[in-house]
């Protein structure tokens, strides 16, 4: 329970479903007082008495976990780390894998728990063969099965997610009719652990001297030619136009677009929007969320977190040390993918798994 | 849970944190219910006022007569923490104001938030110079190291403040002992006596402190309700400036009904303290004994002898104390991990760490408290659950 109506009604909905629940708030920051004021990140003290009273008005137990050192190793650092190789994570997706149906699992399921339930927009369905399947939501503006790809067969069926079947003006009505009085806070949409969603600033404040180079060149994907310099990889993420603070306008006058962020020199490349186009992705370490598929999957891929479906055909493959590779050639080409990033792989409503974006390319051009 | 009851359902409570708080006593709800239909501020001159005025004063020799103090030694106060702040800043203040000398201000390093905090506050902001006198495994002060800060600059000493029993681990400090280094400096002595009173004898007059801290809710009465005893020798700053009630010493309405309340139930809890003590302590050494059999490794903390008559603080080694706290808590047994929440969030206690345990240590204690209302039931209901709800606890790992 975050504090959020999402997770207070999907806790009302499971006691109404005759569950015996408890009420768990994730204490995941180490200084839960700094994000008092304004953040719309989430889980500042506020937050943690907001899901108390929450847990109160639908009559269950409540407490609060301390995970903050798991998060900040398993989550925080491993932001801190994709950024400074010049990768765009997600650490919402890192925080379901290893915090949220992992450590919070395992804790419960040690208590004598049966599953976690959590706000997410997403249904599970129990296939005919008796495995669960993780599907999208009912409401697609709102639907979370996107950061929820990360689970395996075991988390899903240790998974209860009651919101899946409604939207999300629903669910704020039924709050206020269940008198919760989270039923008009606003949503999250921050990264919960930056402050004001100020994402460059905290990498610059966060990661400092750890960071391969301070500052280095940004320069022209087609000519080479150093355009300007900037003060940290960290601040560009690929497909960004804005704050690059060229000076100096494109020959075709249009806006220029990250490309390529190379972290150990600093360079960064920029070029004209089509250079972002991509239509083949590779990706590893895949997550399954029922068994790894042994054919090509003619499905759709979503590459960011509320994006747009591509169709694509996905081969999983093994390469010489054991480990799988998922090479995606997308029939819908998309602009602005960069390393680090999730692909998650759907067969309809359907969520096949995810993997790890390592590189990217398009048809015909050199990579 | 398969071992827990249907959510909805109610089971039965098995109370065992009356250290946190403990039921109020019928006759003192009896006493403040009566009240709360009157009208009359007790510092209106009308006869209303001087009823509700009478109430105070009646309230006030009762509790002076209980603890053996005058009653203009009484301060009404909101409670235990108010009365500690009280006495910590107002006492250092008012020290330092009449000779700028007195910067030093010693405490055990076992002391609650209340005086810790307020004293953390008065390093920080008043420059006070804090010194924590460190305590033994068992949670003892270290008279030696007490005296030796004194007598190494009397003269920049401004007070000493030590809790008269632990709230978590229930060890006694040896007062007069404290006391008989204290005074030949003419230094005076605080003792938050918040668990103390009611528990054990607590006499203020013999005990030699200056000042002393007890609350209402900690022994019967109602909640929101404390005093200060003060030597009336004592000059103080005071924290709260207003009316001028309180001698000046404490402004603000004072809550009549409450102090009513308060004062019925230190006189029933001092009246009763030696059959209380012997029954409780009877119940406490049954619960540790028969907790001990089930769980062999577990270990009893602070001093075994010297303790308050209800408290047993145990640790069980590989559990952590927030786990079993939950498994317990849905069997309807209610206990305590003995330390502050930080926003929520249960913290290692200080108190254990002072006295030498390890962080691991520090986090798989819980501290079982029995109080007025407690039978052989609860410790049976302890006992039976104690054994399952530790292996349950063993399985969850760091």
């Amino acid at each position: 329970m975050s504090g959020g109506v999402d997770s207070a009604v999907a806790a009302a909905r499971a006691v109404e479903a005759g569950h015996d629940v408890t009420g768990i708030h994730l204490a995941l920051s180490r200084n839960p007082a700094s994000y008092r004021s304004g953040a719309r990140g989430c889980c500042t003290i506020e937050d943690a008495n907001d899901a108390r009273r929450a847990a109160d008005v639908i009559g269950i137990p409540f407490y609060v976990w301390d995970l903050s050192e798991r998060f900040h190793d398993d989550v925080v650092e491993d932001f801190m780390a994709e950024y400074a190789a010049g990768r765009t994570p997600n650490p919402c997706l890192r925080c379901n894998e290893k915090i949220k149906f992992a450590a919070v699992l395992d804790r419960a399921t040690a208590l004598g728990f049966d599953a976690v339930a959590t706000g997410h927009y997403a249904r599970v369905l129990t296939a005919p063969d008796g495995t669960a399947e993780l599907h999208r939501a009912v409401d697609p503006g709102k639907d979370q099965s996107y950061v929820l790809g990360v689970l395996t067969q075991d988390q899903l069926t240790h998974s209860l997610f009651p919101l899946g079947d409604t939207s999300k003006p629903q669910v704020r009505a039924e709050a206020a009719a269940r008198g919760l009085l989270v039923a008009d806070k606003p949503d999250s949409h921050d990264i919960c652990f930056v402050a004001d969603g100020d994402n460059a600033g905290w990498l610059r404040q966060k990661l400092g001297d750890r960071a391969p180079n301070h500052e280095g060149a940004i320069v022209d994907g087609e000519s080479g030619a150093e355009l300007g310099r900037h003060d940290g990889t960290f601040g560009f993420t690929i497909g960004q136009r804005r704050g690059l603070r060229l000076g100096v306008p494109a020959p075709d006058g249009k806006p220029r677009y990250v490309l390529d962020i190379e972290p150990v020199s600093g360079t960064v490349t920029v070029g004209p929007r089509d250079a972002l186009t991509v239509d083949q992705i590779t990706a590893d370490r895949p997550r399954w969320c029922g068994i790894a598929p042994t054919r090509p999957v003619e499905g759709t891929v979503q590459l960011r977190a509320h994006g747009r479906e591509h169709r694509a055909r996905v081969v999983v493959s093994t390469g010489s040390t054991g480990e799988e590779r998922v090479e995606i050639e997308l029939l819908d080409p998309a602009q602005g993918i960069a390393p680090g990033q999730a692909a998650v792989v759907y067969e309809g409503t359907r969520v096949v798994g995810s993997a790890t974006i390592v590189a990217t390319a398009r048809t015909g051009v050199p990579a | 849970m398969h071992d827990a009851p249907q959510t909805g359902q109610t089971t039965p409570t098995v109370y065992l944190d009356h250290a946190a708080t403990t039921p109020m006593l019928p006759a003192a709800v009896e006493a403040m219910t009566t009240h709360l239909a009157d009208v009359g501020n007790p510092s209106s001159l009308h006869a209303s006022g001087r009823r509700a005025r009478r109430v105070v004063e009646e309230s006030r020799e009762t509790i002076a007569q209980a603890l053996n103090c005058r009653p203009g030694e009484v301060v009404f106060t909101s409670g235990g923490t108010e009365a500690d702040n009280l006495a910590l800043k107002g006492l250092f203040w008012a020290r330092h104001d009449a000779d700028p000398r007195r910067v030093r201000i010693l405490a055990s390093s076992i002391e609650h938030h209340a005086v810790l905090d307020a004293l953390d506050w008065l390093a920080e902001e008043e420059q006070a110079e804090v010194e924590l006198i460190h305590v033994d495994a068992r949670g003892r002060l270290d008279l030696d190291a007490l005296r030796a800060s004194v007598e190494r600059d009397p003269g920049s000493v401004a007070l000493v403040s030590v809790m008269w029993g632990n709230n978590e681990i229930g060890t006694i400090q040896p007062m007069a002992e404290i006391v008989a280094v204290a005074a030949p400096h003419e230094i005076p002595v605080h003792t938050d006596a918040v668990q103390a009173v009611g528990a054990v004898p607590v006499d203020f007059a013999t005990s030699g402190v200056d000042a002393l801290t007890l609350t209402g809710h900690k022994l019967g009465g109602p909640y929101g309700v404390g005093a200060l005893l003060l030597r009336r020798e004592l000059s103080l700053t005071p924290l709260l400036h207003g009316g001028g009630q309180e001698r000046d010493i404490r402004s603000g309405t004072l809550d009549m009904p409450a102090i009513a309340g308060f004062a019925t139930a230190v006189e029933h809890a001092v009246k009763t303290q030696p059959e209380y003590a012997e029954r409780v302590a009877a119940l406490r050494d049954d619960l540790v004994r028969r907790v001990l059999e089930v769980v062999p490794d577990a270990h009893l903390h602070g001093d075994p002898a010297v303790r308050l008559p209800g408290n047993a603080h145990l640790g069980f080694p590989g559990c952590e104390g927030d786990s079993l706290l939950m498994l317990l808590d849905a069997r309807g047994i209610e206990c305590s991990t003995g330390s502050a929440c930080s926003a929520g969030v249960p913290q290692p206690s200080h108190v254990l760490l002072a006295m030498g345990c390890d962080e691991e240590g520090a986090r798989h204690s819980l501290r079982f408290t029995l109080g007025r209302t407690s039978t052989a039931a609860d410790v049976d209901a302890l006992v039976e659950a104690i054994g399952p709800a530790v292996q349950r606890a063993r399985r969850v790992a760091r």
